[in-house]
């Protein structure tokens, strides 16, 4: 598993990436491993407002289906919807496959956690 | 003379009877299952009769085969079915109960197996008898006010549950935004309170799996329309704070949905209207015993408070001034139908039976038997599985894999495993707050013999786990077909069969495939 260092993440598994005044958010790398194959992700609408912590969508694998939370407040300027035909390449590589693009309003969830942090909090939530 | 033949010939290998195509690659064309008199009136051509209407287009795959093709196609494919005649669901969750033959004999009573929907109210009396007094039955049971027994199954009822707790609020002035919803939840919860128009927000569970208290207060504000709880959880254990939940509901306005899945446990134990439920469902199919998954259909009645009674379906049972029983339509607030005609009759009937044939002292027994049998299990496994939570289990109890799951042993496959076994799968994976999750209900229908199997069966899988790791991860071994590609099938699906382009005559020698 990998998380990368400029990235910041939500214990609910979502990553955030800031560029300027936009916000990258997919899923993390623990949480596509966890979920098993994808098989959908629902998305949101471009021009919805999110709050810090709303739910935006929800990735559906053979084993379950999981709510997505935004990190970040903001209204949704751009979605994945190479997603709608390959829900795969989240799995093939989570860190790159972003889901929604944010135009952020400046608030953030309390506890966004650096990549060791999240790498830590992920070994004590599993136990190993 | 030509030489003797050597060898087997490659499609009398196996029999159709150990395997299957689909009906439609059976067919060879021109075959019938019927024979007609010949016709003695002027044939009429359907085309110029009906005109547009007419189809004719992509009839090509239609199966054609005779009268015992179909029925040993049908019988074969019957006999592959697993079935709780058969042997235990220990399907956590979904209370997968015997099916009493009583129920059954009383279903089929000429009078009743052949009433008609549109009989006039006078000749249906005997039905409408049976749906009050199914009625009364269940109020009593559940401590509610009134009831609809409208509902087709129980996500179904959840749907009509809110829509009541929606109505109410807009009665009110506002049908309010939120709904909260457990961690632990069923799934058909959220979608429940999405396909009703209300946002979803999630309720944490504290560290023994149950509602935060503080955070549930955190949370609840004007802007909430009800609480979803499943109570027991779908760990399995008692919300014991249950009225003070309730409370902290009421005190903004919101209203207490509690999902009845887990009735099995509670069933003349305790009552939700007295610990402060304003709706619930209830599943005939699980916990009154009446016929569950394919051979449903499914039951699942809303009982709730007086001030929801103004909204429920048109129409309900009533009592004429006379005595006798009527349907009242003339009911302005209701939220409208929810079903066809008033339900899945046949399903009140079986209830009705296995209710009063238990009686009160019964169902009560039925619910001390079920959850005896879960801590049986849980007593008898704990230590070969982890036990995630160590609350007091009621009628379900909740394993993990993390003790198999270190040598690539998973839930799903000891579940598959269990097919080896004899057994059904226990329920794989759910609920989500447990990583790795075995749940398992035996339910009150299993004896000590029975329930002594399961837990030899699971812990020879343990114990293959650790020594033979590849043997469960590649189970099942003694089923027609292994491990099937199920995220292919979730993400290409073929929904519907189509004929080969150049569909070749189908001859007796190509009829009997290369297996």
């Amino acid at each position: 598993m990998s998380y990368p260092e400029n990235y910041r993440y939500a214990k609910s598994h979502e990553w955030l990436e800031v560029d300027g005044k936009t916000g990258i958010i997919g899923i993390t790398d623990y949480a596509q491993s966890s979920l098993g194959d994808i098989v959908f992700v629902e998305l949101p609408k471009v021009g919805d407002k999110l709050d810090a912590g709303s739910p935006f969508g929800s990735v559906e694998s053979v084993k379950a289906v999981s709510e997505l939370y935004s990190p970040a407040a903001g209204t949704v300027t751009e979605i994945n919807e190479a997603l709608n035909d390959e829900p795969e390449t989240i799995n093939t590589d989570a860190n790159e496959t972003w889901i929604i693009k944010l135009s952020l309003t400046g608030d953030e969830s309390d506890d966004l956690l650096s990549a060791a942090d999240y790498e830590k909090f992920v070994a004590e939530e599993t136990g190993h | 003379m030509a030489d003797k033949f050597v060898g087997t010939p490659i499609k009398a290998t196996t029999h159709v009877n150990q395997n299957e195509d689909l009906i439609f690659e059976k067919s060879s064309s021109g075959k019938k299952g019927y024979r007609l008199a010949q016709l003695d009136v002027p044939a009429i051509d359907a085309a110029s009769l009906l005109g547009a209407a007419v189809r004719t287009d992509d009839l090509g795959a239609m199966p054609e085969l005779s009268e015992i093709e179909i029925i040993r196609h049908f019988t074969r494919l019957s006999t592959w079915n697993y079935a709780i005649d058969l042997g235990m669901y220990p399907l956590g969750s979904c209370t997968m109960k015997y099916n009493p033959r009583i129920n059954e004999a009383v279903a089929r009573l000429e009078g009743l197996a052949e009433a008609h929907p549109y009989q006039p109210e006078s000749l249906s009396q005997g039905a409408l008898g049976i749906m009050k007094l199914l009625s009364d039955c269940l109020i009593e049971i559940t401590g509610m006010d009134t009831i609809t027994l409208q509902p087709a199954a129980g996500a179904h009822g959840e749907f009509t549950g809110i829509l009541l707790a929606r109505a109410y609020h807009q009665s009110l002035g506002n049908p309010r935004k939120k709904v909260l919803i457990p961690d632990s939840a069923h799934g058909t919860n959220p979608a429940t309170a999405a396909v009703c128009g209300y946002q979803v927000a999630n309720l944490k569970s504290n560290a023994q799996g149950m509602v935060d208290l503080a955070e549930l207060e955190r949370m609840v504000d004007e802007d909430v329309a009800a609480l979803m709880l499943t109570n027991p959880s779908t760990i399995g254990v008692f919300e014991s704070d249950i009225h003070k939940i309730a409370d902290i509901l009421h005190a903004k306005g919101a209203l207490l949905y509690m999902d009845g899945a887990n009735m099995n446990a509670l069933c003349g134990k305790t009552r939700p209207g007295d610990f402060g439920a304003d709706v619930m469902h209830l599943n005939l199919h699980k916990t009154f015993s009446t016929p569950h998954g394919g051979g449903g259909p499914g039951s699942g009645p809303v009982a709730c408070k007086k001030i929801l009674e103004p909204f429920l379906p048109t129409p309900v049972v009533k009592t004429n001034p006379d005595g006798s029983l009527g349907l009242d339509y003339n009911r302005p607030q209701s939220v409208g139908r929810v079903r066809a005609w008033y339900g899945n009759f046949g399903m009140f009937i079986r209830a009705l039976a296995y209710i009063l044939a238990n009686g009160p002292d019964g169902l009560r027994q039925t619910t001390e038997d079920a959850v005896l049998n879960a801590n049986y299990i849980r007593a008898k496994l704990e230590g070969t599985f982890e036990l995630p939570y160590k609350s007091p289990s009621l009628h379900e109890v909740v394993f993990s894999d993390k003790l198999q799951a270190k040598n690539g042993v998973k839930t799903g496959d000891m579940g598959k495993r269990l097919i080896d076994y004899g057994f059904h799968a226990y329920t794989v994976s759910f609920p989500l707050v447990v990583n790795g999750a075995m749940m398992i209900e035996p339910t009150e229908s299993e004896s000590r013999e029975e329930l002594d199997l399961l837990i030899d069966a699971l812990k020879q899988i343990a114990r293959e786990a650790e020594e033979n790791p590849e043997l469960v991860q590649n189970a099942p071994h003694s089923t027609r077909l292994q491990r099937l590609d199920e995220t292919t099938a979730a993400r290409k699906p073929i929904l519907r069969w189509k004929a080969p382009v150049a569909s070749t005559q189908l001859t007796p020698d190509s009829a009997a495939k290369e297996w």
